[in-house]
């Protein structure tokens, strides 16, 4: 188990590689120098190669990329070419009202599927199984950014129920004011894990009960409860722990739409503002932020795994 | 292999009967009757079909020109809206520049087909090949692949077409029809390795397999092997799998257009109508409203299909 651990660390460190590559790449292959902003006033020869050499944009390719891959090791992923600010310091002025976002919406979204999957699997093809499994599809059909508007129309705009602009940490002391933002923003982001959580929970509880250990359990005379829950529960939710990873890969990419559509100060919203605005230090930076945590995310399902499932045995 | 004499079941017999007078279904008119029973399956297909239809003949469905502005007649209500700031001649109403959302809609329908299918060919090609390859010949190939993409599996494929999109934009290839080209290339780069993973593994199991050793014992060439017998085999779940890639294509259209690194204005794109649309969306939400609708119900369709077909197909497979 150590040694698979080990092993599976290491295995970040290519993975990082890549996309620190590929981000690299696509960031030189953009065509324009980062300089010459104003073509009515170009700047001089002499100019433009002064500030390429402060910048290391004269040294070769190659010997850029190190020193890149280097500092990013180090958190430090250069200035903002449009705020002029240190990247680290933008990522993480919104990150903490992101990792929020996300959270709760991961909460929100097991507080939804457990539930549902469960009792539409205990009453298979009664109209609460027909229901998840519909509301499961629209949710892993239908992009948070298409429903995140149609909601807002009817919760904001028509009801004027829900508050749809702003996270509220702004709006002075008033706590209920700050969580009345959020409902919105968090509910609509919850729904796509909800959805995918809801389908595994389901098909995974399916099976659980027609496993022998519950026929087992049923035949000696437990009671239907201690059954359900403590049978075929425990086993059922094994599965659900693989989604951490796809789940965060799934909410970062839904914090762009969501921060975007909501006006949240967030670390997604900066990415689109950086991403409008050609700012390539900014891109490449959260770009390999969010790649270490959704490799750090996989990393931590694979380990859990063989701790909560006895039968996989994780191999030397 | 020694011959065992089994007797014969009445079953077999009809069956060998009707392969004697040439009725014997295939696997594929089997999945099509299956199919065909069920009933969303069916309404997703119509629903594609029309759409198809509608992006086929926009120029002659459309009422007006998409790209024609009006300033002074802009922000129609549609038909069914306040009746003050209606106009009838156009019945989904006009954008914040005055242009016929109805005629819009339609043509975006062609930019969201041709997204959905186009790349779908290409990647299915690439991947195809380079699956059948890795799995067939094995070793460093394989080695090769599966090193790559293990490292790059579980980043999202948004985030990578965003990157691509971005820094590509301004390039040569990225002006072309509006950055059209350039989302057809990104999704077949971005997405070739899942169908060529999905390829490996069938080969993989298939090639194991008795009608494989009795092909190669024949003399046949990897190649034939390869088209004649291993990718009849495959298919199934590449057909399926297939089927669920193609909303999600039309999926990254409308999230990179929405988010303005998709198709550059003025080409109408569901997307990028909800981009245009979002400005004006608290006080006049139907620029925005219907585009959300189609993009909805064609990704419902899409669904439909895919799930239709995974159970006509292979009943369980698990995808």
């Amino acid at each position: 188990m150590f040694r698979y651990a080990v092993r599976r660390v290491l295995l970040l460190i290519p993975t990082l590689f890549l996309v620190a590559l590929i981000t690299f790449v696509l960031a030189l292959s953009a065509p324009g120098s980062p300089f010459d902003k104003n073509p009515d006033k170009p700047l001089s020869p002499e100019d433009q190669a002064r500030l390429n050499h402060i910048y290391g944009l004269d040294r070769p390719i190659y010997e850029q990329f190190a020193i890149y891959v280097a500092n990013a090791a180090k958190l430090d992923f250069g200035i903002s070419i449009v705020r002029h600010r240190p990247v680290v310091e933008i990522i993480g002025d919104g990150l903490p009202r992101s990792a929020q976002l996300g959270l709760q919406a991961m909460f929100v979204g097991l507080l939804i599927a457990l539930p549902l999957g469960i009792f539409s699997a205990l009453k298979q093809n009664s109209p609460i199984d027909y229901l998840s499994v519909g509301i499961a599809t629209i949710g892993t059909t239908i992009p948070s950014f298409v429903i995140g508007i149609l909601l807002i129309y009817l919760f904001g705009v028509s009801l004027h129920w829900l508050p749809f602009v702003g996270w509220g940490d702004s709006c002075g002391p008033i706590p209920s004011c700050d969580l009345r933002k959020m409902i919105l923003p968090t509910f609509i982001l919850s729904l796509a894990p909800a959805a995918y959580l809801t389908r595994i929970t389901r098909a995974s509880m399916l099976e659980a009960i027609r496993q022998d250990f519950v026929r087992t359990a049923r035949s000696k005379g437990l009671r239907e409860r201690a059954v359900i829950v403590g049978h075929a529960l425990r086993n059922a939710l094994i599965p659900v722990v693989t989604i951490i990873g796809p789940a965060t890969a799934g909410l970062i990419v839904g914090t762009f739409f969501i921060e975007y559509i909501f006006s949240i100060p967030g670390s997604g919203r900066e990415y689109i503002r950086a991403i409008n605005s050609r700012d390539y230090p900014v891109i490449m930076g959260t770009t390999l932020l969010y790649a270490f945590f959704i490799a750090g995310a996989n990393l931590l399902v694979d380990l859990a795994y063989g701790l909560v499932d006895p039968r996989i045995k994780i191999g030397k | 292999m020694a011959t065992v004499s089994t007797p014969v079941t009445t079953q077999q017999r009809s069956a060998d009967l009707n392969v004697i007078r040439g009725k014997q279904r295939s696997l594929w008119v089997d999945a099509w009757n299956r199919l065909r029973r069920n009933k969303a399956a069916m309404v997703g297909l119509v629903i594609v079909v029309l759409a198809y239809l509608i992006a086929a003949t926009a120029q002659w469905v459309a009422p007006y020109d998409p790209f024609n502005q009006n300033t002074a007649n802009n922000l129609r209500e549609p038909l069914w809206g306040n009746p003050q700031y209606r106009d009838p001649s156009h019945i989904f109403g006009t954008d914040q520049l005055g242009r016929d959302i109805l005629s819009r809609l339609i043509y975006s329908a062609r930019i969201s087909i041709l997204i959905g299918f186009l790349p779908a060919a290409v990647v299915f090609m690439i991947g195809v090949t380079v699956g059948m390859i890795a799995g067939y010949a094995g070793g460093r190939t394989d080695n090769i692949l599966m090193r790559f993409t293990d490292a790059i599996y579980a980043f999202p494929d948004l985030l990578f077409l965003i990157i691509i999109m971005t820094s590509l934009r301004e390039t040569a290839v990225g002006q072309i029809v509006g950055g059209l080209l350039l989302m057809f290339l990104a999704i077949a780069v971005v997405n070739w390795i899942g169908v060529a993973r999905l390829t490996r593994g069938q080969v993989l199991s298939l090639k194991e397999r008795e009608f494989v050793e009795a092909a190669r014992a024949t003399g046949a060439r990897p190649v034939r092997i390869m088209t004649r017998h291993l990718f009849p085999n495959a298919l199934a779940p590449l057909i399926v799998q297939t089927a669920f890639a193609i909303p999600t294509y039309i999926l990254y259209e409308a999230g990179l257009s929405f988010l303005g690194v998709g198709i550059r204005p003025p080409i109408p794109t569901w997307g990028s109508m909800l981009n245009e649309g979002f400005v004006v969306f608290s006080t006049t939400p139907w620029p925005v409203l219907l585009p959300a609708f189609c993009i909805s119900i064609v990704m419902l369709a899409f669904t439909f299909i895919g799930d239709g077909l995974r159970d006509a197909l292979d009943p369980r497979m698990k995808l």
